[in-house]
């Protein structure tokens, strides 16, 4: 028995003629946070959509532990959660009403406060969702997608709109639920919230995963994964460069030098000595360490679409 | 358990309708002051639509009843559907166990008890007024199953393929139409009564009119309004959006 909560394999759907989801394989384990990054349009709703069986796809199969989630809708909504990109929640009832009757639709609910009480939602269950701020709703979809005990959690967006108190608290709780057993597929274009909260991130675009691995895996298989840069009281002289791209690819520009690669600690120290020895002094010395958002960009491209 | 989360969808849906001011104006105020108007003055008599010794409730009361319902059936869950279509709600409950077919037959099961309310205050009203009877029960279940049937299914079509804002002027406007020429509450004489017959609103008002007093039911008018829910239902399953 295998412990993958979603499995998802030749998922294809189109709009009319565009093809929104071209292909996409996915697993997500139990007990880990898979980080679904992509930029805005890349079909990352549309798959989740697929995935919880409100549409159906045109070729491929989902299963979510083992269920078909159109087919078998029934047994895969009491397993799986959502919290959708935007809201989603009745706008004329108050927070806690809404919660109690979706807590009715499912066979084995959360009791409410214990949603309300850790997300903060008894400091506003007077008003209705209509009048609630950006984060205030966010926080009851959060706990809507939570309030049947899903193994699986889908969260489309989830810190959207959140101020940094409330970012914090929803990243606590989405660590304990991985850190209880559930699945977790958590959508984003916060590459830090990627980087810091999952285990495994797949990064899609154009409907197609075009990359996939633990965070660190993707940093380091990264061209430029890593660089030292030194800065100098005077203009990089061509000797000096020649003498240090012995050592290592690398580059000058006025009076900044960049090395490629890893910068393990005889490498620095030479590329120091050849320094000293060119009679020029170190104003500054940094290791870059590529990010994730390095990595998206080099493999999405930085214009905007 | 299915059963269980209609019934929980249901009320729900029921009490945000009877918390929405809006809604409350089209489903009561709005009946319950026709109910009173066409029987209070003296405006049916005077331009002709019935005899001078005739009662006025014979009409004021069948066009309250078919006023009701059209809405609550159609004006009313047709907006409410489309705002919460716009919102995600839809999409949202579909991911529940209550699924798209509980979401459907909650909203149905929410028009019944709204319906049930309206006909109770209106049937009150008419009885204080001085409204005896008859009334064929039979038919007039008759008619509000089937307008319920049409009125509705056309409502979530407008709501499912439409923007909210244009879902709220279109189902507003069709009320105003259906109330003031569209044989809802007064049949209509020569052609334009037989053009108002085969369409939702004359066929309801006429089974309606059949039903309240001794005509009993309007075979006629009872087909009309299954065909238009066939239609209507047909159409929502094919065209009807989440998003």
């Amino acid at each position: 028995m295998s412990s993958s909560a979603l499995t998802i394999r030749g998922l294809h759907y189109s709009y009319g003629a565009h093809r929104v989801v071209d292909g996409i394989d996915l697993t997500a384990e139990t007990g880990a946070v898979l980080g679904v990054l992509g930029p805005n349009g890349a079909g990352k709703s549309t798959t989740i959509s697929l995935a919880v069986g409100t549409r159906r796809p045109d070729a491929g199969t989902v299963e979510i532990f083992g269920h078909d989630p159109v087919r078998d809708h029934l047994t895969t909504s009491q397993l799986a959660g959502v919290m959708l990109q935007d809201g989603g929640l009745p706008m004329s009832s108050k927070p806690l009403q809404v919660l109690r009757h979706l807590a009715s639709l499912y066979e084995n609910p959360l009791p409410v406060q214990e949603l309300a009480d850790p997300l903060g939602l008894n400091d506003f269950a007077g008003r209705t969702m209509r009048r609630l701020s950006g984060g205030q709703k966010q926080r009851v979809a959060l706990a809507a997608a939570l309030i049947g005990r899903p193994q699986l959690v889908f969260l489309d967006e989830p810190c959207a709109g959140l101020d940094p108190q409330a970012r914090e608290v929803v990243h606590t709780f989405i660590r304990e639920l991985a850190d209880r057993g559930v699945a977790v597929v958590l959508t984003t274009h916060d590459l830090v919230e990627a980087e810091e909260l999952s285990d495994e991130v797949v990064v899609i675009d154009r409907g197609r995963i075009i990359a996939q691995g633990a965070p660190e895996e993707l940093r380091n298989a990264s061209a430029a994964a890593r660089s030292l840069t030194i800065d100098l009281d005077s203009p990089v002289s061509d000797r000096l460069i020649d003498r240090i791209a012995a050592i290592a690819p690398a580059s000058a520009q006025g009076s900044t030098i960049t090395v490629e690669g890893a910068p393990d600690s005889a490498r620095i120290a030479a590329v120091c000595t050849a320094v000293a020895e060119a009679d020029v002094q170190i104003i500054d010395i940094g290791m870059h360490s590529q990010s994730l958002a390095d990595v998206f960009f080099e493999l999405t491209g930085r214009p905007l679409r | 358990m299915r059963m269980k989360r209609i019934v929980s969808q249901t009320k729900f849906e029921t009490v945000s309708v009877l918390r929405n001011g809006e809604q409350l104006l089209l489903s009561l105020v709005f009946p319950l002051g026709l109910l009173i108007f066409l029987s209070q003055t003296p405006l049916l008599r005077g331009i002709g639509i019935i005899e001078p010794t005739a009662d006025p409730l014979t009409i004021a009361l069948p066009g309250a009843l078919g006023l009701s319902l059209a809405s609550s059936a159609f004006t009313g869950q047709s907006i409410a559907t489309a705002f919460d279509r716009r919102y995600g709600v839809l999409r949202q409950l579909a991911t529940t166990p209550l699924g798209t077919n509980g979401l459907v037959l909650g909203k149905l099961g929410a028009v019944i008890a709204v319906v049930l309310i309206q006909y109770a205050l209106v049937f009150a009203v008419a009885c204080a007024l001085g409204f005896r009877g008859p009334v064929d029960v039979f038919a007039l279940i008759l008619a509000t199953l089937f307008g319920t049937a049409a009125l509705l299914s056309l409502g979530l079509l407008m709501a499912g393929t439409l923007r909210a804002e244009a879902t709220l002027a279109a189902t507003n406007l069709i009320w105003v139409l259906m109330a003031g020429v569209g044989g809802l509450i007064v049949a209509h004489p020569g052609e334009w009564g037989t053009v108002v017959g085969y369409l939702p609103s004359g066929a309801l008002g006429d089974a309606m009119r059949a039903a309240i007093g001794d005509g009993g039911i309007d075979i006629k008018a009872i087909i009309v309004l299954l065909a238009w829910g066939l239609v209507g239902t047909l159409a929502a399953r094919r065209w009807f959006r989440f998003e």
